[in-house]
């Protein structure tokens, strides 16, 4: 690594610091912004109550100084404040419930999307414009197109109400194949295309001929030269296939009813659970604005053409 | 005169002046083609896009046009007529189901438009709603669109074209923007500007409109402008090096006048295919926000929230969820093909 790469990675680091700080202040901001504030709407509240109510939660404060406590106590304490909602809990226990379900599928559905989408496209490039790439390039324009919840709602439909093989309910036993499933699908299809658009690319390149020249057999030139330059696109899609899985997440764990992250953060939006919101979205934030520099970093060091600007 | 063999003297027939068509005959010009005509010529051999762009003209004057001539609207309960007690025989009809006042009417003679659809659990049609919903649909991507087109053509032009500072400022700017998560800030700015638009917007003209469907744009006029900036950035900072913008420099051309006339044009097709591929992604976004909830006001139908209502009744009526998923995914995957068949058509940089 030379001091250009550290640089890259400086500047990145300092950016990804900063998105995260004005995620944190806008949705501070954003969430004051709202009129009525959180105990409006709950049944006859008298006013000695409320302000009591308000005290509790600091909220009687100016909104400059709960910005600052707020501030420091995620920094210093890791600490999200209550939830309103959910009386005696705090949104970070909250969080980390969620997130046991939520980043086990997660993490199974980005493998899934790896492994299926590599070997798809590797076979998809290597018989190109035979029947089988045909195949495999129009089921993935048409999961490309769908979106997350048409594709979770069509599983559900077939899979659980008309086939009866899965259970419909994320909580059940098996519950989370078809979660898994619907969220693997998207990523998959993408990296599909990117691997077989890439070894295309390879395959086409001179040294893939001199190897055939050599007389290296084929088994060895797809793995030992294509596969491995192919791969380094699909490094990029790293990030953002995280972002797809975090946000169709929500949707998903809402159609199967999953106990996740996902979940919580949609409930909480419409229960206007003001902390449990804002601590999601710093949560759901940090971790697709961490993975994008990983994702970039990576791809910075894996390729050594590429220049750092 | 007799030609003698080997004799330089020229034979002056040679020299007739040619006829008209023997003129015509010796010219192997074509018409002259125009890089739009080009475009479009190419288009027109790619079939996929063409299909594509057929569904989408199906589909658009459908939803334009069909609402005009449909007896039901999408907000009338069919079983409720005022003076009388609600029909419940309206209620959740499977397709081609009438209700019984409907089949009394037939029995009489009358003829009834049937309900292609069926209709809902409140006894509204539901062909005429799956309609309205994507009207709705696709005048939120449409009009999402023009705001990303016209807010990013803006900043994009500016930054590329001032370069130096003004350049360095809108592109940090842009940087963090791009670096926000935008479907959580969507989701975030559209709950909340839910609540903040709604007591703002009682009773003026835009209340019709729904104060979701605002704010959807809001998010848009302030999230996703940045890459199409970006992009008209870099089209623009190559443009600028070209000899023809140096030649209107030195004949006096102002900074306007240069962008307006010289470059603007210059990266219209990118302009093009990158809106046509940005609606695509604002049904997505819309249909997206309106499934959690966070889409049209009801009764205003979108094939997001049709979709969403639906999965109440999922087990005894899956078609209710079935048809507007099918709707949607053909709208974005036909307009996503028919962008790819412009860029393939369009893009000079694939040509050279």
């Amino acid at each position: 690594m030379n001091t250009k790469t550290l640089m890259y990675i400086v500047k990145r680091l300092l950016l990804a610091i900063l998105t995260v700080w004005l995620v944190i202040t806008i949705t501070f901001f954003v969430m004051h912004a709202v009129p009525g504030g959180p105990f409006v709407g709950e049944k006859a509240v008298t006013e000695t109550v409320r302000k009591a109510m308000e005290a509790k939660y600091g909220l009687d404060k100016p909104v400059i100084s709960q910005y600052f406590t707020y501030l420091s106590d995620i920094v210093t304490k890791f600490d999200f404040g209550p939830s309103l909602k959910q009386r005696g809990r705090s949104v970070v226990s909250i969080i980390f419930d969620g997130m046991k379900t939520s980043s086990m599928i997660g993490i199974v559905a980005a493998f899934i999307a790896l492994i299926f989408g590599v070997v798809l496209g590797s076979v998809a490039a290597l018989r190109r414009n035979k029947v089988i790439d045909r195949v495999i390039m129009v089921i993935t324009t048409a999961f490309v197109s769908m979106p997350s919840f048409i594709m979770g709602t069509l599983l559900l439909t077939v899979f659980a109400v008309k086939l009866n093989l899965l259970p419909a309910n994320g909580a059940a036993q098996n519950g989370l194949i078809l979660p898994i499933v619907t969220l693997s699908l998207y990523p998959m299809a993408y990296i599909t295309r990117l691997t077989r658009s890439s070894m295309l690319d390879v395959l086409g390149q001179d040294y893939i001929r001199t190897a055939k020249a050599k007389g290296v057999s084929r088994t060895k030139i797809i793995f030992g030269h294509a596969l491995k330059n192919s791969l380094i696109p699909v490094i990029t899609y790293f990030g953002p296939m995280l972002a797809y899985i975090v946000t169709g997440s929500l949707v998903v764990e809402q159609i199967f009813a999953v106990p996740g992250i996902g979940r919580a953060f949609v409930n909480s939006i419409t229960g206007r659970d003001y902390p449990l919101v804002m601590g999601t979205t710093i949560i759901l934030a940090v971790l697709i604005v961490v993975m994008n520099l990983v994702g970039d970093i990576m791809y910075k060091i894996v390729d050594p053409r590429i220049t750092l600007e | 005169m007799e030609n003698k063999p080997f004799s330089t003297q020229v034979c002056l027939d040679d020299f007739i002046p040619a006829t008209d068509e023997e003129k015509e005959y010796m010219v192997s010009m074509r018409p002259s083609s125009t890089f739009f005509k080009d475009g479009i010529k190419r288009l027109k051999k790619n079939k996929i896009a063409v299909i594509s762009f057929f569904i989408i003209v199906i589909i658009t004057l459908a939803a334009i046009f069909a609402p005009m001539f449909w007896p039901y609207s999408y907000d009338q309960m069919l079983g409720v007529n005022p003076g009388q007690p609600v029909d419940n025989s309206f209620l959740n009809l499977a397709p081609f189901e009438y209700g019984q006042s409907e089949i009394a009417r037939m029995e009489a003679g009358e003829s009834v438009v049937p309900h292609i659809f069926g209709t809902d659990s409140q006894g509204r049609d539901y062909f005429i709603r799956v309609v309205y919903g994507t009207r709705i649909s696709l005048a939120v991507g449409f009009f999402a669109s023009i705001i990303v087109l016209l807010i990013g053509l803006a900043v994009g032009s500016v930054s590329g074209y001032a370069g130096g500072k003004v350049d360095l400022i809108i592109m940090r700017i842009v940087d963090i923007i791009y670096s926000l998560p935008d479907m959580l800030m969507v989701i975030l700015l559209a709950s909340v500007l839910k609540m903040v638009l709604d007591n703002a917007l009682e009773g003026t003209v835009l209340s019709k409109i729904g104060s979701n469907i605002l704010s959807l744009f809001i998010v848009f006029g302030l999230l996703y402008w940045v890459s199409m900036a970006r992009l008209i950035r870099g089209q623009i900072l190559s443009l600028k090096e070209q000899e023809y913008v140096l030649a209107a420099r030195a004949a006096g051309a102002g900074g306007k006048w240069v962008i307006f006339k010289h470059l603007i044009p210059n990266c219209f097709s990118v302009i093009i295919i990158s809106t046509a591929l940005q609606i695509p992604s604002a049904i997505f976004t819309e249909s997206y926000l309106s499934f959690l909830g966070l889409g049209v006001n009801a009764p205003m139908p979108s094939l997001g929230s049709l979709a969403s209502d639906a999965l109440n009744g999922l087990s005894s009526y899956p078609s209710r969820l079935v048809i507007p998923a099918v709707v949607i995914s053909l709208i974005v995957l036909s307009l996503n093909l028919f962008g790819d068949g412009l860029r393939d058509a369009f893009d000079p940089k694939l040509n050279s």
